[in-house]
């Protein structure tokens, strides 16, 4: 078994990855080894062809691979070691000890020992039967993810009479991805009341090729023998139940864009808390789960809608990493608790030591318009035009207002404002 | 809001400034915005205004010869009429290149004549 000592062992060469390691090296940490099981770095970014990403991180309107390639370029100028294709299969942790990340790369074992850890394994894709989708199991069904890579690297249409299931930003990013490439789209079905993604993919990718959307609609079959047939589409009721005898679609591939799921499974394993809000873990102000020196940061963390998040949050583990190897600890006394009040679906950090800034992101559970995001006991209060829950909130609550904290909690509520 | 009159016809859009999604109804004469309703700001009408020959950037695939991928991210290097886009998609889809490719690459020149070019986006190495 190869064994090496670093500094800093980075899982995941994503944005939130690739941000860390560039970060991490700027702070001065010396060893730094980042792992991916890809060989090609930039995690997801490659195949996201279209535009939207960097508007906040690089203040420019980048492509996917455009972004990836920005951070790679940075990550180049730096002496981090990069080892692609290789799997962490398991992360060891002991009390006040250095952290193991065991792992696997062309067939041989390896063993890092490092100060700190920065977890950045991103997010999967849900299933059609994570998603109740019955029916036979024929060819022709896909992730979104699946149908993004076979098209936008590989360069083959999956399909040429598509179904898309979800309307998530990545089932509409598709949606317009087949209409350009000359496959019909018969239709995005969403479960939900309201759509699922930015209402600026909702215009460009669905009205801009008229697509329709079934909103409060459900897939509730897949046909076919061989090759995908058709879709068995039900409406459903306020409580998701299927009503009514619903309708067929012919189409012969369907795409799932059911949702994400933080790749918590390793973390979890090494005992990490998870939050079931978020699906990934639980997390101070560090960014530091509960087992102390391993940080998170990206979708694993949780599943953010934009990259630039994903980014600034690698670069705050990184901060985090390189204040606890330069001085040996970090304060986690007196962290408390963040409270989910009226409609807040999650929010993170979960814990928070109220000595310094902190940027939280969190999602709201039902559309609203005219609100406040309110930390209670502290009084601090952030007005919103609107909140809806596929649109990320973001916002950075002072040190100075957290200060204030006297109580052994901290509550956030959607409150509405007056018109 | 008024029905229209004479020569003037109603357009709804949806505004994609802020998370609001305000539903737009946008009075027109030809290419001129007359009125702009249901905005519940002054950003809805500027929005508004450059919806009513909305262009976009046209993102897609270009297929590559002797290239360690089969395909090379594309994208125009300034939005373009939408209502041209399908027959940007004509042109560009009866385009191949040889690898190498580099980001920044020009594959189209001055597609359609609009004074924009498809750029790549990714470099494709030989092999």
């Amino acid at each position: 078994m190869r064994e090496m000592q670093r500094d800093l062992t980075i899982i995941g060469g994503g944005p939130a990855g690739l941000a860390a390691a560039i970060k991490a090296w700027k702070l001065g940490i010396e060893s730094i080894t980042l792992i991916d099981e890809s060989e090609r770095l930039g995690g997801v970014l490659p195949q996201c062809i279209h535009t939207g990403f960097g508007l906040h991180y690089f203040g420019e309107d980048l492509t996917g691979p455009e972004f990836a390639a920005r951070l790679i370029g940075r990550l180049k100028e730096t002496d981090v070691e990069v080892l692609g294709g290789a799997y962490a299969a398991e992360i060891n942790v002991k009390p006040d000890s250095f952290k193991e990340v065991y792992g696997y790369r062309y067939g041989e074992a390896f063993k890092i020992k490092s100060k700190a850890i920065i977890y950045a394994a991103g997010c999967r894709e849900r299933t059609r039967f994570e998603a109740g989708i019955l029916g036979e199991r024929p060819s022709g069904v896909y992730t979104a993810g699946e149908a993004q890579t076979l098209m936008d690297i590989y360069g083959i249409l999956p399909g040429k009479e598509i179904v898309i299931v979800g309307s998530g930003d990545v089932g509409l990013i598709m949606a317009r991805r087949f209409a350009l490439e000359g496959a019909k789209v018969k239709g995005v079905i969403e479960i939900m009341p309201y759509p699922g993604g930015l209402i600026r993919n909702i215009v460009q990718c669905l009205e801009d090729f008229g697509i329709p959307l079934y909103l409060s609609h459900a897939v509730a079959e897949v046909k076919g023998s061989r090759r995908v047939e058709s879709v068995k589409v039900m409406k459903v009721d306020g409580n998701l139940k299927p009503i009514g005898p619903g309708f067929e679609i012919k189409c012969d591939a369907v795409i799932l864009a059911v949702g994400l799921r933080p790749r918590i499974e390793l973390l979890a394993r090494a005992g990490a808390l998870i939050d079931d809000a978020t699906g990934g873990p639980i997390v101070n102000d560090w960014l530091e789960t509960s087992i102390p020196g391993v940080f998170a940061a990206g979708n694993v963390l949780v599943v953010n809608d934009l990259v630039d998040y994903a980014a600034e949050q690698g670069e705050r583990a990184a901060e985090s990493a390189f204040k606890l190897i330069s001085e040996g600890d970090l304060t986690r006394s007196g962290a408390k608790p963040l409270i989910r009040g009226r409609n807040v679906r999650l929010i993170v950090p979960q814990l928070v030591s109220c000595l310094q800034d902190v940027v939280f992101y969190g999602r709201v559970s039902a559309p609203e318009e005219n609100v406040a995001i309110r930390f209670e006991e502290i009084g601090k209060i952030f007005r919103l035009p609107a909140v809806r829950p596929p649109e990320m909130f973001r916002v950075k609550v002072p040190a100075s207002d957290l200060l204030r904290l006297r109580c052994e909690k901290l509550t956030v509520n959607v409150m509405r404002l007056e018109a | 809001m008024m029905p229209p009159a004479e020569g003037q016809n109603t357009r709804e859009i949806t505004c994609i400034i802020c998370p609001l999604g305000c539903t737009l109804r946008v009075l027109l004469k030809g290419e001129g915005v007359i009125k702009v309703e249901g905005n519940r700001c002054q950003r809805g009408i500027i929005y508004a205004q450059g919806e009513v020959k909305p262009r976009r950037t046209l993102i897609t695939v270009v297929k590559v010869y002797g290239g360690e991928l089969p395909v090379v991210s594309v994208k125009t290097s300034k939005p373009i009429p939408k209502d041209l886009i399908p027959e940007a998609m004509k042109v560009i889809s009866r385009v191949s290149v040889k690898a190498p490719v580099k980001a920044g690459d020009v594959i189209v020149e001055n597609l359609l004549g609009l004074g924009t070019d498809v750029i790549a986006t990714r470099d494709v190495k030989a092999v």
